[in-house]
């Protein structure tokens, strides 16, 4: 177990080097002076010159990416052109934001999805079993961020049911910062109003970017549970007196769930990437805003950073998913 | 008192996209308290359909009972609903299946697997109808699986029970699914094809196995197989199954010593033959018949040495001839 | 006349297993409902792609013509959907932002495959440590997720429809990889592989021959199923400002703008969207009903 473990966090610590070497070449295929863009539009000569020593601009490209992933080691992303902080201290401000919004989602993507794909499959060629499959396969081609700005205009703007965007109501103060996630953090300290409004909004962001990953769940979960439910095991436990109940929601859906894992684990992937939009559409405070805003600048260290970050998140989460295989499937365990 | 269990008449279609497929053609049959039955016919005649119709394990969309009884201690199975069959399944019907490696749920252990079928209804281990129902713990379901595996003789059960499916040999496989089936002490036990997927020498301890258990606890054995050896190894009466009717049935002895259906007569023949070591295994000519369209009158003629003309016409009421010695067949007249 | 009659003739009769092998495909897939609506919505979306020209009603509205009397009109017999900020009708926009989309497709899923099933098939068949360095390296580029490593190309060779087709084609490729190689490495131990090999077939001949052949079926389903979403992926750039830019009629680049009007004049971010939403779902039918026929095995 313990070598299994360090086989695949070396596995991610490579990949994780070659993701940072690609990352930065394509920094450098920028194209114009990354001296001149780092220092801004009325920097005079001077100032390039010593932006260039100061970042060793100047050295051949591998020395470049020796002193990079120093710097990355150290926790250093550089600096961002457009705010003008160090990019680790503003991934440090927006990244508990996105994290927030990304568990939201992906829990609420998991945990629907399995029980409508449960639902759909056990009343299947029912209305129930339509709307699901309906549902399904149109989840997926919906673009997210019109899903979002469709909502917003319904749900906000017409109706006045949930808010337009941000993580609380600017007259509202945050709750004390114990693990920034707000809606924890006012849980915690008992502060019903911030909780309440904080729910309120991360609502309908999460709703958004969980969507195709619930759709996607949904339909594996369904297509595997009524596959189970014909094998002869599950014949077998019906013959023995095994109540049905029993049946569908242990012995069948345990099997089930190993590729819907699989699928789960797409899924938050592609929810990652999601947050670029989703974030966009309700100034929600997080890192893949922070990234959109720094691309459409030309701002590039902040969308290295925040690639590097979230795409070191997806292999853990990955790692996890493989973990899961051993604890669903016993046959895996002993390889 | 009666014999146990009683068909009659039964008949049953399946929908396929070929069209109607009339799989049991009135199947008559009995069984005798504490008597060991063997229900023996080449593939596709009807046997399993037959054992899985007493349990109502027939999926019911494509499958219809058009006809018939199926009388269990006077009561007709087939008019209980679908809770009271939940009693009978298991707890006084039990079923054995063949091919243990796909009637195990693989992600599952052997102890959560017997557990529940013990506990299902959550009554205790019982001896028979008559034992009245107390709730047991999980506990004490795990202390009797360890029981039963022991019964099978499986090596050190205590260990063995915290196994997956996959870590067992198929013979000790087989043995899980006896005990499974026999945790509830059942009137019936219906073992389907217990031994085909097994080597000719773990055949021959299961069957002893099996042949001890139902010895020592006194069930009623209705034992399936296409193999006539293995039929006649446990069973003191064989019912013969061609083409979804019963076409004789007598003592085994009998059925050795004076076969009269002439599809009884070609089956011997084409097995006899080898233990004399002389002459040429003889076949039986032609085909199961197609299903969907199967042939008129006596559903054996197309393929019989000894047809005649009203064979083509009728089918032949199965009656019996001789002392306790059923055949359905123009050939001989109630006698 | 008749040599041509015979040189069809001649043709049906050798490539017969394959005519029938299709009509199978076609007579499957006719079968199934969603197929078909998927089929169809792609079969529309095609013919719209190729004779826009002639469906538009105001063909300067396209790319630069600005007509501040007709702005923000509601959709009307006129304008069935309505004009924008700057009175372009929206219609004629959608209508050619189909064409576009379709460029962008093809292309990215062209030369991702252009890159994709190369790698993947030698990967696979040369095994050994080609194998080790091409699937890590492809491993590597599906590590981190699509959409962002596309925002990072993008962000670092700056916005516009190129460098986002450029981008999303690198996003691409490695999926093919992986389908190919795992392809290749289970067909190589096939024995038709073996046997051509024992008559001195070369590896050549071999990788064209009989391995590409059998990787087409895979290949087709996920090229159907790519092209939505590449052209979803497409949209995605161009809403966060990155892609297409204004005032090319890109779907996603519409639906930027039309946000910034959304509470008064709804119409211009929802026609746009609705038009993604057909041809993905129409991309995503059509590849599930050709999966379903061509590989029922697999689910994923």
């Amino acid at each position: 177990m313990k070598r299994y473990f360090l086989k695949r966090f070396l596995s991610i610590i490579i990949t994780l080097i070659g993701l940072s070497v690609i990352v930065f070449m394509v920094s450098r295929v920028a194209p114009g002076d990354p001296a001149k863009l780092a220092a801004g539009p009325d920097a005079t000569e001077e100032m390039v010159q010593i932006i260039q020593k100061e970042f060793r601009l100047d050295d051949p490209l591998p020395v470049q990416y020796i002193s990079y992933m120093r710097g990355l080691l150290r926790g250093d992303f550089g600096r961002s052109i457009r705010t003008r902080h160090q990019v680790q201290e503003d991934i440090r401000l927006f990244l508990p934001a996105t994290f927030e919004l990304v568990f939201f989602s992906i829990a609420f993507a998991i945990a629907f999805g399995i029980l409508f794909g449960i639902l759909s499959a056990v009343y299947k060629d029912t209305w129930i079993d339509h709307g699901a499959r309906v549902f399904s396969v149109t989840g997926v081609a919906v673009p997210m961020f019109w899903l979002g700005i469709m909502l917003q205009l319904l749900l906000a703007a017409k109706f006045h049911l949930l808010p337009i965007g941000g993580r609380l109501d600017t007259m509202i103060l945050p709750p004390t910062t114990i693990t920034r996630f707000f809606l924890m953090d006012s849980l915690i300290t008992g502060n019903w109003v911030v909780f309440k409004n904080a729910l309120s909004h991360i609502f309908l962001p999460a709703f958004v970017l969980s969507f195709p990953a619930l759709a996607s769940i949904t339909r594996i979960n369904r297509a595997e549970m009524l596959e189970v439910l014909h094998k002869d095991f599950i014949l077998n436990e019906r013959a023995q007196g095994i109540s049905e109940r029993l049946i569908i929601a242990k012995y069948a859906l345990k099997n089930a769930l190993i590729p819907t894992l699989t699928m789960i684990g797409l899924r938050y992937g592609w929810m990652l990437g999601g947050t670029i939009l989703v974030e966009t559409v309700f100034d929600w405070p997080g890192i893949g805003n922070y990234a959109v805003g720094a691309a459409v600048y030309s701002d590039f260290q902040p969308v290295m950073a925040v690639t590097i970050i979230l795409g070191l998140n997806f292999m853990i989460a990955n790692l996890f998913v493989d973990l899961g295989y051993g604890v669903l499937d016993p046959r895996v365990r002993y390889e | 008192m009666g014999p146990i269990l009683e068909i009659k008449n039964l008949r049953i279609e399946f929908k396929t996209f070929e069209g109607v497929s009339h799989v049991l053609d009135g199947v008559d049959l009995t069984l005798g308290r504490g008597d060991t039955l063997g229900l023996v016919g080449e593939t596709g005649c009807g046997k399993s359909i037959t054992a899985k119709a007493i349990l109502r394990l027939l999926p019911v969309p494509p499958a219809r009972v058009i006809s018939g009884e199926i009388l269990f201690e006077g009561e007709d199975l087939l008019k209980k609903s679908e809770e009271e069959m939940k009693g009978v399944r298991g707890r006084r019907i039990a079923m054995v299946f063949q091919d243990p490696m796909t009637f195990l749920n693989p992600v599952f252990t052997i102890e959560e697997q017997l557990a529940d079928v013990i506990l299902a209804h959550g009554e205790g281990d019982g001896s028979g109808p008559n034992s009245r129902r107390e709730k047991i713990t999980r506990r004490q379901a795990v202390e009797r699986g360890i029981e039963l595996l022991r019964e099978v003789k499986i090596p050190q059960p205590e260990l063995r029970i915290k196994s997956h499916p996959h870590e067992f040999s198929g013979g000790m496989r087989q043995r899980v699914l006896i005990a499974m089936a026999l945790s509830r002490s059942p009137q019936i036990l219906i073992a389907d094809e217990p031994t085909t997927a097994l080597d000719v020498t773990i055949q021959a301890q299961v069957l002893k196995l099996l042949g001890d258990l139902v010895q020592r606890h006194g069930h009623s054995v209705l034992l399936i197989s296409h193999d006539l050896g293995v039929v006649a190894k446990v069973c003191k009466r064989i019912a013969v199954m061609y083409a979804g009717s019963i076409v004789e049935n007598c003592s085994t002895v009998q059925l050795f010593k004076r076969p009269l259906h002439p599809y009884t007569r070609g089956l011997l023949n084409s097995i006899l033959v080898f233990s004399k070591r002389e002459g040429e295994a003889q076949g039986i000519k032609g085909m199961i018949p197609d299903l969907i369209h199967p042939p008129s009158g006596c559903r054996f003629h197309p393929r019989c040495s000894e047809v005649m003309e009203v064979c083509e016409e009728e089918k032949p009421l199965f009656s019996e001839i001789e002392g306790d010695h059923w055949v359905g067949c123009h050939l001989y007249k109630r006698g | 006349m008749n040599s041509i009659n015979s040189i069809w003739a001649r043709w049906r009769v050798e490539r017969k297993s394959q005519i029938r092998g299709f009509k199978l495909i076609v007579y499957t897939m006719s079968r199934s409902p969603l197929s078909v609506i998927g089929f169809s919505f792609v079969l529309i979306f095609f013919v719209i792609a190729l004779i826009g020209p002639i469906l538009i009603t105001y063909p300067q509205d396209v790319r630069g013509a600005v007509h501040m009397d007709q702005k923000f009109k509601p959709p009307s017999s006129l304008h069935p959907f309505g004009t924008d900020e700057v009175g372009r009708d929206i219609y004629s926009r959608v209508i050619m932002g189909t064409r576009i989309s379709l460029q962008i497709g093809l292309l990215i899923i062209f030369v991702a495959m252009g890159i994709g099933v190369p790698v993947g098939i030698i990967a696979g068949y040369l095994g050994g440590w080609v194998n080790e360095v091409l699937m890590r390296i492809t491993d590597i580029f599906l590590s981190v997720p699509g959409l962002l490593l596309a925002l990072a190309i993008v962000g670092a060779l700056g916005p516009g429809i190129k460098n986002a087709m450029l981008a999303l084609s690198i996003v691409w490729w490695p999926g093919y990889v992986r389908l190919v190689q795992g392809k290749t490495l289970s067909l190589r131990e096939e024995s038709f592989v073996e046997a051509a090999k024992s008559i001195g077939a070369s590896k050549f001949r071999i990788i064209f021959g009989h391995i590409l052949p059998n990787c087409t079926s895979p290949i087709i389903i996920k090229a159907s199923m790519d092209m939505g979403m590449a052209i979803l992926f497409a949209a995605n750039l161009g809403f966060i400002g990155v892609g297409a830019q204004p005032p090319i009629p890109e779907w996603g680049a519409m639906i930027s703008t039309g946000r910034n009007y959304l509470m008064n004049h709804w119409w211009m971010a929802t026609f746009p969207g609705l038009a993604i939403l057909i041809t993905v779902l129409g991309f995503n039918l059509l590849g599930d009903g050709l999966r379903d026929v061509l590989d029922p095995q697999s689910r994923i």
